[in-house]
């Protein structure tokens, strides 16, 4: 119990978990909805959670500047994030010009 | 790691407001207001970088996470809501998940929520990481901030790549070639007027951010994001780019950012043996070279996968 106290009152680890839970409702969006749109949100949201788990991490350091290597990186990843978003969404109309719907077809039944 | 009671409170707060907004966001029936209720997450998770001391992510989340992921979100499903009728637009179920019930991928996920939250709350609640290794040659990186001595220097390769990363989704985007659904009705005045006075500066605040960066937090991601998101707003105004500037001199700008970052590393290379080893006399003039060009690139590419489909006023002369 002391140790369960001890992380949810360490504010990186407190973020860690956040980030956790992000990246969980995330995951459980991506599954569940079949609306393109929102399948791109929620690998945003779990990106998201991945970059809170990485800097909270950084922040292990007690007191001094936190780890400036995953801060680089998180940098990196919110510029990739937003091309691949963007990438992401021109398949999504792409899709929803050919078909009508904003939908992956579905597979079963199809053929 | 010493934490008074008031800053724990809030930093409770703000995990347990980002996780709600995320949720709402995810489970909303309404598409807009999903992308809305993203949006304020984004800024809000600005808020939660500045409260882990990272300033530098604070910045580009507020300006991409925030500005242009929304803008982006907003624009895609304007041009959605013109392509698909309304009954496509609202939620539905994955077609897999109708024959199982509700809750499984729930009770699933809370498995994989245990495993991580066990995870993270059972890493060692101090390591050092690379901060001291970072802090030791930070002296030959040519900079002061560690975050850009690593983005720009130390592991300069990531950031080459990340550059052609921009450039390969722009390509991608251009070749899909979606054009925009009905162009932006002529400006009002307030928006007219405003953006006037904003796109400069915008402008001003990117050449500052990218100067800054150097020895604060800033630098070529950043100042291209706010450049990126100056070009939006002329893009949303009805501005396009004057012909003659959309063919060659577009393209050149676009790959000017790996371009350089190509050409410096091919010359590191030859003269000291190693990819992207600057001297340390040479490196602060490099990183400000490789910054500025990397700044206008990745700010240009920005305003151009809003864009969408490619300029094409060439072709049609």
């Amino acid at each position: 119990m002391n140790t369960v106290m001890n992380t949810v009152m360490n504010a990186a680890s407190l973020y860690g978990l956040v980030g956790a839970g992000l990246f969980c409702l995330g995951l459980y969006a991506l599954i569940v909805h079949a609306h393109l749109l929102r399948k791109i949100l929620a690998i945003n949201v779990m990106g998201s959670g991945v970059f809170l788990v990485l800097v909270a991490l950084a922040k292990r350091i007690g007191g001094g500047a936190p780890d400036p290597v995953p801060h680089a990186m998180v940098i990196t990843g919110i510029v990739v994030a937003v091309s691949a978003t963007a990438l992401a969404l021109t398949l999504m109309l792409k899709v929803a010009t050919a078909t009508g719907r904003a939908e992956l077809p579905d597979d079963e039944g199809s053929e | 790691m010493v934490t008074t009671l008031l800053q724990w409170t809030f930093d409770a707060l703000l995990g347990l407001v980002l996780l709600w907004l995320a949720w709402r966001s995810l489970a909303s029936t309404d598409l807009f207001k999903s992308i809305v209720l993203f949006i304020a997450f984004g800024l809000l998770m600005a808020l939660a970088w500045a409260r882990l001391d990272a300033p530098d992510i604070a910045i580009a989340e507020a300006a991409i996470g925030a500005g242009l992921t929304g803008a982006l979100l907003l624009g895609a499903l304007a041009r959605l809501r013109a392509v698909v009728n309304e009954e496509g637009v609202t939620p539905q179920q994955q077609p897999l998940l109708r024959r199982f019930p509700v809750w499984l991928p729930a009770i699933l996920l809370l498995w994989v929520a245990a495993g991580l939250a066990y995870v993270v709350a059972a890493l060692p609640p101090y390591a050092v990481g690379l901060s001291a290794q970072v802090a030791a040659n930070l002296d030959a990186s040519g900079v002061s901030n560690p975050v850009t001595a690593v983005l720009l220097n130390f592991r300069a390769y990531d950031t080459l790549l990340e550059m052609v990363v921009l450039l390969l989704a722009l390509l991608a985007v251009w070749s899909l070639d979606i054009p925009l659904a009905g162009v932006a009705a002529a400006p009002g005045l307030i928006l007219d007027t405003l953006s006037r006075q904003l796109v400069p500066i915008l402008i001003l605040v990117a050449a500052y951010l990218l100067w800054v960066g150097a020895h604060a937090p800033g630098g070529a991601f950043q100042a291209g994001s706010v450049l990126g998101a100056a070009g939006v707003l002329l893009l949303l105004t009805g501005w396009r780019l004057p012909p003659r500037l959309e063919g060659l001199p577009l393209r050149m700008i676009l790959v000017a950012g790996p371009g350089v970052f190509v050409a410096i590393a091919v010359l590191t290379t030859l003269t000291s043996g190693q990819l992207l080893q600057y001297p340390p006399v040479q490196a602060g003039l490099l990183i400000v070279i490789l910054e500025t060009v990397a700044t206008v690139s990745i700010g240009v590419t920005l305003a151009a996968l809003f864009f969408g489909s490619p300029p094409r006023g060439k072709q049609h002369q």
